[in-house]
Parts: structure tokens; C-alpha cells; sequence
């Protein structure tokens, strides 16, 4: 199989790390070769940050460049804009629809971008958007939006449900597991 | 079985099966989780050391002492190490001895961007470089045995996209193993001139067999395919041609960088056409090759700058571009800023306010440059601020009142506190603030040793900063909460106008750590507001203007305060 990318993008905090292990546990589970590449230190202080996934027969370089993402998952509509070039041609962009405004925009240096998903999709990208903040509140967490946009992205890849469940159970503390599983319920049925 | 582990974490996993019983180490990205990691088995004593210098002496004593040891540091924390590196190169080991050092191509979270593989022809000691998680394990386990075969440390080198990604490693179990015996040996460990002479001899005898040893090691590996062009690379970029170019090119991988081999690069350029140099940062192999007379192209194409990638290769040799569509409009940029919360942002914003001359210094809180505090001036490495802060009031006093130095709790015990012995030995009426977050903040939450508790969680002895400082000088030490702004300002002008030295600690936890209790986030009352974005001055990410009033991002704030105090029509409350 040709090596599939996912890049996983959102603002320092959001739980991008916490996404990108999921799905690569669930891809190693699934018999792929996996690799997962993450960023720390400094970017994650509220910077734009990015983690890639990649899979198939045998994977080799751990980044995605241009181009070249089969799927992009953010966690903010601006960090979609930012990164819309490193999708292919015909990928699927899933993006949460919050808002949260980068430094230069709140000193009035720079003005957020207005109706971000129409673009984009005039731009001729397959946008799958949702209020991933909001269900993730009613599993009981704002901080968990990540998972139920791994809900969004599981309906969208041909993996059992088990599956799914069981990376969850293996990448999230036991005491924030109930709410996460209802998370990802929430993000699967998106319609 | 198959586990899906950083590359860091299969480093560890590397010193756990190889029998490694001591490490000693200083975080730093992109090397710290494989101490994190390491701490987690039972089977190896693990610590934060305060220093690089003083993990990598710790680990020379317990290879003196018979034992598989290992100290882990980020490239810039090599060169604070590379005084006892330089040296051990010369008394070798007794129990294998393994150095982890993680390069950071592109500066991900670094102030430069230097190749380590400079520091292993330097000292002579030999280098290894493993290219995803699997040989990291594989590596570290052959680098003790040859370790202890060549009687010589092993540097492995790791790269960021090595060191932080995620890829399948099987398990094996662990090797136990005694410690060799101690036997009193001077000329060897002594590094006296008279025995070190000896010493010398010895490396330079030892480098020979280490190029025969390169020439057919395990490390080093050729793929012939397509005779037309041959690709000599290593590392992460091995990884990057292959994705670019596939089957198409031959390979000569190198897994052992220091010292590099000869007839095996000869052979391979031989066999091939258009031989392709591709390595990240400096020409090390490409030189190498052309002190050999082989006709290699690298850095003409590749650059020095940043990190390589697949599609940087495709583009230079195969003249391949990826297609892609770029956002229709301008993307504001979102660089890293202090989270909400974070103690330092009000004081910086004082010192901003002051037109107060910042010397800064390595961690979280060199985000106070950026705007909109615009604070720091300078930045250089760990411990600087101090020591240039006290050269800047040597030779320009007049401004001593309107410059600070500032440093974090981790940083001033690793390299400011010889630092601020010579402000005190050597007399300016220097101030040092002490950002005392009471963690190392910046590589995620490392304990130190002013924070009562070591790596493993347990309690520690805790270093008094204010004992500390009052015992090496400097009578003035003070305390201050920088959650209460006003006071803190007052401190740090106060200090700055009297004629001693002085020290003003700035304490209160790092809003991340888990044990400190938020506040209710604060909210905006609109009627009060006047919109005059005062409060936006301070930076905090959890708030920003909308439909023309300011608004407070409820996930976000932590009630810190400092945005109350900012604000002049008390508009700001819980």
C-alpha cells in the first residue's frame, strides 16, 4: 500500500499529541508500519503546531511536506488556512470551528480571516467542519475536542469502532476515559 | 512484541535492555524524555544533574567505577560538557559509557543551530547516528558493547525528527550485568601531562582501528540499485531520500559518523556514476569525501540552513515538485507566546513599561522578547544574562539603574550562579531577577534542584535561592509574587536605585503544573469597558477584542489577576 499521510494541526495546548497517538496506535493495530512525528518544547506554548501521521507497507520520512496530506485534522479555523498547502489534491480537511485569536491579531498587527470554511472549500478542498468545542462540553470537557474530532476522523476511515476505542483506552488516563470515549461517540455521529 | 515509541523513548528502552545502570542528565529539546523515560525502570538509577557538565562527570564516575552509564543532553548542553568529553576521550571508560546528544535542525526550540558532529571529530570520540526509533534501540545496545571494546565513549547522535517521532520498536528483555571490578589504574584515569602524553598516543592509535572497525561495521550500509546516481547520506535525511527517491539511486547509509570510513566511500563512489552528498546542517561526510579526492556534490545544492526533506530532494535532484493550493488570503502568523496565567508576563510587562534594559537568559521566559512586551534585550546561552549583565555595568555604570538581568529558577542553578559570584567578587551594583517558577518550565516540567523533589518523583533536598545568594555576597535578596504587579514593580525600582548588588526573586509556581489551583476565569463586564485595549498590552492569549469590547477566552484563563490590575475602569472581575 502507498504511504498515507495525516497531518493533525491546532495551537499549542489543544492536545494534538494526545490525537496523533491515537491514530497511530490505531494504525499499528491495524498492521501498518507507523510513524508518528511531534513537536515540544517551545512552539508548544500557544504557537501554531503541527504533528504528523503516517502509514502504509513501509513508511520513511516521519514529515509531511506540501502537498502531501491525504487527511489535515485542526483544532482551529485559522491553523486550516495556515496549512491548506500541505493537503492533496482531492484530501479532506476536518476542522473544528473555534476561533482563537494569535498574538497578532490581538495587538491589532494582523485581522483574522472571515469565513474561513467557505473559502476553503472555494479553494476546492473537501471541508468537513464542527463545533468540536461545543460537544466536547457536553461529554463533560472543553479539552475534549481533540477526541471527538478523532470521532470525525474514524468515520472517515475504515477501522472498526473497537479498535478506535481500544487506543483511546490505552493513550488517556483511566479517570478521563468515560468522558473521552463520550467524546469520540459525539464526533462519530457527526453527520 | 511491537511498540510505537519516540525515538527518544526507544533510546531509553536501549540503555534498559543494554543494562545501563546510572543516568545522569540535563533536559533539554529534543533530548529530555530519554531520561524521562529511563527513570521509569526500576532497574536503573536515574537523575536531573545540574548541569551538562556535571550528568556527564557523574557518568564518567560510574564507568570508572564498572558500571553501563549514560548522560543525555540537547546540542548547545554538549558544549557545556565538553570539557570532561574532551578528556575521557583520553582515559576511555570501564563500564560502557553512552552520550546522547540531540541536534535541532530548523531550531525548533533553540538559540542555534550548531552540528555536534563537530564536538565528536574534536574529541576524538566516536559517533553514532541512527535514523528512526528502531536503531535508536539497536544503536545504544552495540554502542555499550563497543564502548567497552574500544575502551571509548560513544556519542549517539539524534536530530529532532529522530529524537520526536514515533515509530515501531520490538522489546527485548534486559541484559544484567555486574560491575567490572575496580582496579587502581592513575595512568590511565589520572590525566596528569606526564600520563595524559601516554594518553594521547593511545587515542590516536585507537581512531586507526575505529576507521578499520567503520570500513565494515553493522552501522554502515550500501543498497545498490541504479548505478547512475549514489546517494551518501545518514541519519534522518537517509530517510528523507529514500521517501524522495526511492529504488532509483544507490545508498551508502552511514549509521557511524565519527570517524568516518574510507574504502568503503571509495568503493561506493566508484560504482557510481553522479555520487549525491545529503546531510542536514554541516558539510561533515561531503568534506570527508573531497579530502579523499571523490567528486561528491552536497552543500551546493542543499544548503547549511534548517532541516532537509523529502520534497527539498525531489525538487534538487530530480527536479520534482509537489502541486498545492495556498490559502486565499494572508494567514496571520501564531508564534509562541507565555500562557495565560504564566507568572512572568506581568513582570515583564513592568520592565517594558520602565524602558528597563533586559539581560535575558535560556527558558519559558524568553518569550518576553517578543511582542507585545518586547522586553528582553538580549539572549545568549544558559547563565549569560548574569555574567553579561555584570560586563554591561563594568563598562557602561551610568545605565546599571536601568538594567536587570533575568533568569529562571532551573537555569540559575545550572550556569547563573558563578555568574552572580562574579557580580559579587567582582562589584556591580548589578540586579538579577530570578524568575523562581519553581520547575524547568520550557522543557516541560523537569524538577530541579530548588524544587524538593527529584526525577522519580520522591522528595528531595531543596536549594534555598535566598541562602544561596546571601552566601556568596549579596546581601540584598528579596522576595516578590509577580501576580501582584504594583509590589513587584516597586521591588525590582527600589533594588535598582540602591548602590549594592541585588537579587529579587520573583516566585510563584508555573501555572501548568498540576498541583497549582486555578482561579474562576475572569470575564469582562462590556458596560464598563471603555475599549481602550490597555489590558491587551500584557499579551495574554486568553484575551482579545470582540464585537469592539474586550473578552475573556474562558478554557483559557486562569485567574491570574493580571489583567484586573491592568485595567483603569475596573471593567474586569470574576
Amino acid at each position: 500500500m502507498e504511504t498515507k499521510s495525516i497531518m493533525i494541526v491546532g495551537v499549542g495546548g489543544q492536545g494534538s499529541l494526545l490525537a496523533s497517538r491515537i491514530i497511530g496506535n490505531v494504525l499499528l493495530s491495524q498492521g501498518f508500519d507507523v510513524k508518528v512525528s511531534e513537536v515540544h518544547g517551545m512552539s508548544q506554548r500557544g504557537g501554531s503546531v503541527v504533528t504528523y501521521v503516517k502509514y502504509g507497507d513501509k513508511v520513511y520520512s516521519p514529515v509531511i511536506e506540501k502537498g502531501e496530506a491525504d487527511i489535515i485534522m485542526s483544532f482551529e479555523l485559522l491553523e486550516a488556512a495556515r496549512w491548506l498547502s500541505y493537503l492533496k489534491k482531492g484530501g479532506h480537511l476536518i476542522t473544528s470551528t473555534q476561533q482563537l485569536d494569535p498574538m497578532p491579531v490581538i495587538t491589532g498587527a494582523a485581522k483574522y480571516p472571515e469565513n474561513i470554511t467557505d473559502k476553503l472549500s472555494a479553494l476546492g478542498a473537501d471541508v468537513i467542519s464542527a463545533d468540536a468545542l461545543s460537544l466536547a462540553r457536553e461529554a463533560g470537557n472543553a479539552k475534549a475536542s481533540n477526541v471527538v474530532l478523532i470521532g470525525l476522523i474514524a468515520s472517515k476511515m475504515d477501522f472498526p469502532d473497537d479498535v478506535w476505542t481500544a487506543a483511546i483506552k490505552q493513550c488517556v488516563p483511566e479517570k478521563f476515559l468515560e468522558l473521552n470515549l463520550k467524546a469520540f461517540e459525539l464526533g462519530k455521529n457527526i453527520k | 512484541m511491537n511498540k510505537l515509541m519516540l525515538g527518544n523513548e526507544a533510546f531509553a528502552r536501549g540503555l534498559y535492555e543494554g543494562g545501563c545502570k546510572l543516568i545522569s542528565s540535563y533536559p533539554g529539546t529534543p533530548s529530555t524524555e530519554i531520561t524521562e523515560f529511563g527513570a521509569k525502570y526500576d532497574e536503573v538509577y536515574a537523575e536531573w544533574a545540574p548541569n551538562e557538565k556535571v550528568a556527564m562527570e557523574t557518568a564518567i564516575g560510574a564507568s570508572i567505577a564498572g558500571a553501563r552509564a549514560f548522560c543525555g543532553m540537547k546540542h548547545v548542553g554538549l558544549n557545556v560538557a565538553a570539557d570532561p568529553l574532551y578528556t575521557v576521550s583520553y582515559t576511555g571508560v570501564t563500564g560502557g559509557l553512552v552520550i546522547a546528544v540531540a541536534d535541532d535542525p530548523g531550531m525548533h526550540s533553540s538559540q542555534n543551530e550548531q552540528d555536534s558532529r563537530h564536538h565528536a571529530i574534536a574529541s576524538k570520540v566516536p559517533m553514532l547516528e541512527p535514523s528512526d526509533s528502531g536503531e535508536c534501540r539497536d544503536f545504544v545496545k552495540t554502542a555499550f558493547e563497543l564502548s567497552e571494546k574500544f575502551d571509548v565513549p560513544f556519542i549517539v547522535r539524534l536530530s529532532t525528527r529522530v529524537a520526536h517521532s514515533q515509530s515501531s520498536v520490538e522489546l527485548h528483555d534486559r541484559q544484567e550485568r555486574e560491575l567490572i571490578p575496580y582496579e587502581k589504574n592513575a595512568s590511565k584515569y589520572a590525566m596528569v601531562p606526564a600520563f595524559a602524553r601516554a594518553r594521547h598516543v593511545v587515542v590516536e592509535e585507537r581512531t586507526k582501528k575505529l576507521i578499520e572497525y567503520a570500513e565494515n561495521c553493522e552501522f554502515n550500509k550500501t543498497e545498490y540499485n541504479n548505478s547512475s546516481i549514489g546517494v551518501i547520506t545518514s541519519g534522518i535525511a537517509y530517510q528523507y531520500a529514500k521517501e524522495a527517491l526511492g529504488d532509483s539511486v544507490s545508498y551508502l547509509k552511514l549509521g557511524m559518523v565519527n570517524p568516518l570510513p574510507v574504502n568503503l566511500i571509495r568503493d561506493f563512489a566508484e560504482k557510481c556514476d553522479k555520487v549525491y552528498v545529503i546531510e542536514e546542517l554541516d558539510d561533515i561526510i561531503e568534506t570527508h569525501c573531497k579530502k579523499l579526492g571523490i567528486n561528491v556534490i552536497g552543500k551546493e545544492l542543499f544548503g547549511f540552513i534548517g532541516e532537509l526533506s523529502q520534497a527539498i530532494i525531489a525538487d534538487k535532484i530530480l527536479g520534482k515538485k509537489t502541486e498545492f493550493t495556498e490559502f486565499s488570503e494572508p494567514v496571520p502568523v501564531r508564534p509562541p507566546v507565555m500562557c495565560a496565567g504564566c507568572p512572568h508576563r506581568g513582570l515583564f510587562y513592568s520592565l517594558a513599561k520602565n524602558n528597563i534594559i533586559v539581560s535575558g537568559d535560556i527558558g519559558c521566559y524568553s518569550l518576553g522578547s517578543a511582542a507585545p512586551l518586547n522586553s528582553i534585550d538580549s539572549i545568549v546561552c544558559m547563565g549569560a544574562s548574569i555574567s553579561a549583565l555584570h560586563g554591561m555595568n563594568k563598562v557602561d555604570p551610568g545605565k546599571e539603574k536601568k538594567r536587570v538581568a533575568v533568569i529562571g529558577d532551573s537555569t540559575f542553578i545550572h550556569s547563573g550562579i558563578t555568574s552572580l559570584i562574579n557580580i559579587s567578587y567582582n562589584a556591580t551594583n548589578s540586579t538579577v531577577i530570578i524568575l523562581d517558577n519553581s520547575i524547568t518550565g520550557m522543557t516541560g516540567h523537569q524538577q530541579n534542584p530548588t524544587t524538593g523533589m527529584n526525577l522519580k518523583g520522591d522528595p528531595a533536598t531543596k536549594v534555598s535561592l535566598e541562602e544561596l545568594c546571601r552566601a556568596i555576597g549579596i546581601e540584598r535578596v528579596r522576595v516578590v509574587d509577580p501576580y501582584n504587579m504594583a509590589e513587584t514593580e516597586k521591588v525590582i525600582l527600589e533594588e535598582l536605585a540602591v548602590e549594592a548588588p541585588s537579587v529579587v526573586i520573583s516566585r510563584r509556581p508555573c501555572a501548568l503544573l498540576k498541583y497549582v489551583k486555578h482561579k474562576p476565569a475572569l470575564k469582562v463586564d462590556t458596560d464598563k469597558c471603555r475599549s481602550c485595549k490597555q489590558c491587551l498590552k500584557i499579551g495574554c492569549p486568553a484575551i482579545s477584542m470582540k464585537d469592539g469590547k474586550a473578552c475573556i477566552e474562558t478554557t483559557q484563563c486562569v485567574g491570574c489577576g493580571i489583567c484586573k490590575e491592568m485595567c483603569h475602569f475596573d471593567a474586569i472581575g470574576e
